[in-house]
């Protein structure tokens, strides 16, 4: 795994997974945790949220990738920073003009991914050491695993907290929705059992191959 | 990490070249997102507009058509369309049903809730001299607890039939009662608001807010209620 970070990627089905599952930027890095604990109250904020950042990611990951030879190393963070921005400030016209009321739901939030760490690692970390098509793929998968982490913590807490899913009732008026959960400690709550989850999984994964090398040894 | 970095550079770039490269970006930023605000300025205007008659429409159910007017101490003054009222507090939105005649009016109240200023646009019928509904505007109380003020049924039911009384005195000067919240399940006179328990402070906040408004607009109302227009003309 140990390899010099300065050589380029090659372009594989690694490129794009590695955001899903093995650096999933929330449930591996914790990186991001703002915006996944603030606007993951219902699974629309959630997924609004995750296609917003995915935007900003791609975009910013492929004009980084693009002038990652012009960039001057003195300068790269500042630049970084503008090109994030830029985009950022995009995404929330963009969102104003699509719904105002996903607007107001998503509240500050959609300005600050401009200091999404995600982001930032990315441009500073793969974007500007690799070519466009690398970077465009890798900044797509790392966006489509925040956005499933967000949705992950989403969809429990809207089902739990408001007894709905995506707006729609599921339980009928007879459920008591467990409000805590609609409210920021539920974000803490959800937050730990994913995380928990996903820890498990990796323990056991890690488990298996190394009983399968154990075997592989043996024979 | 950027002190290896720093070794591994040959040499540093004179500073012409990094203001170069930053004024670069700046300025492709710039561009961006000029284009950006220029594409989507008339879609973002629309939205609100329409956010906004749809805000008139859910207090005034009859409206149609709504025309905005200022209000203060000067006069009642017309709006043209694209115009905002100076303070969106002094704003009146006259609401005309099918047939051109004034349905009732809207008009925008705020005070401070427990985590921000609650605004809330209300509903007022000119003949039962009531308000008729509510309608949040703006707000960033606790979900699940101060948002209960836009769907609790009971609460919502303060705004029901001839709604709240704002009757004026005799010559029109004062409302005779202020609005207020009293607590959930105390209330005993039509101007008073059963609050939420659980959402106290912020079923509290819509009170004062409805309270001061009405007792500043409607007397003012009163005395320039002839600049405004009972038919809508074609």
């Amino acid at each position: 795994m140990v390899k010099d970070p300065r050589l380029p990627d090659p372009l594989s089905w690694q490129t794009f997974s590695v955001g899903l599952w093995k650096e999933n930027p929330v449930f591996v890095m914790l990186l991001g945790l703002c915006p996944v604990l603030a606007v993951t109250n219902t699974a629309m904020n959630a997924l609004a949220m995750g296609l917003a950042t995915t935007f900003v990611l791609v975009c910013s990951g492929v004009i980084v990738s693009l002038l990652r030879k012009v960039i001057p190393k003195q300068v790269r963070i500042a630049s970084y920073i503008i090109i994030i921005a830029t985009f950022v400030t995009i995404t929330d016209y963009a969102i104003q003009a699509i719904s105002l009321d996903l607007y107001k739901a998503l509240g500050a939030f959609i300005q600050l991914i401009v200091v999404n760490c995600v982001i930032l690692g990315r441009a500073e970390g793969y974007a500007s050491k690799n070519p466009l098509a690398n970077a465009f793929i890798n900044a797509l998968g790392m966006g489509v695993g925040f956005t499933f982490a967000l949705l992950c913590l989403g969809v429990v807490r809207e089902v739990l907290g408001s007894g709905s899913l995506f707006g729609i009732d599921l339980f009928g008026s007879s459920f008591q929705p467990w409000a805590v959960f609609v409210l920021p400690p539920g974000g803490f709550f959800v937050l730990a059992f994913w995380l928990f989850v996903f820890a498990v999984f990796r323990k056991r994964q890690q488990r298996i191959k190394t009983a399968q090398q154990e075997v592989a040894d043996a024979a | 990490m950027s002190e290896e970095t720093f070794n591994n550079q040959p040499s540093m770039p004179s500073s012409k070249a990094l203001i170069l490269t930053l004024g670069m970006i700046a300025m492709m930023s710039g561009l961006l997102v000029v284009l950006t605000y220029q594409l989507t300025k008339p879609i973002i205007e629309k939205n609100k507009q329409e956010a906004l008659q749809k805000a008139i429409t859910s207090v005034l159910p009859d409206a149609a058509v709504s025309k905005s007017y200022q209000l203060d101490e000067n006069g009642l003054t017309l709006l043209e369309e694209g115009q905002t009222a100076n303070d969106e507090k002094n704003a009146v939105y006259a609401g005309y049903d099918a047939a051109g005649n004034l349905s009732g009016l809207a008009m925008v109240s705020s005070a401070r809730g427990y985590q921000d200023i609650v605004k809330v646009l209300y509903g007022y019928n000119l003949n039962t001299r009531g308000v008729i509904g509510i309608t949040v505007l703006q707000s960033t109380e606790t979900p699940g607890l101060g948002d209960k003020i836009s769907s609790d049924p009971g609460f919502l039911a303060n705004f029901e039939g001839d709604g709240l009384d704002v009757g004026l005195n005799e010559d029109g000067s004062q409302v005779i009662n202020k609005i207020h919240t009293v607590k959930n399940g105390q209330k005993e006179n039509p101007w008073q608001i059963d609050g939420i328990s659980g959402a106290t402070v912020t079923s509290t906040a819509v009170g004062a807010g409805l309270g001061e408004s009405t007792s500043r607009m409607l007397p003012l109302l009163n005395k320039f209620k002839d600049a405004l227009p009972a038919q809508l003309q074609q």
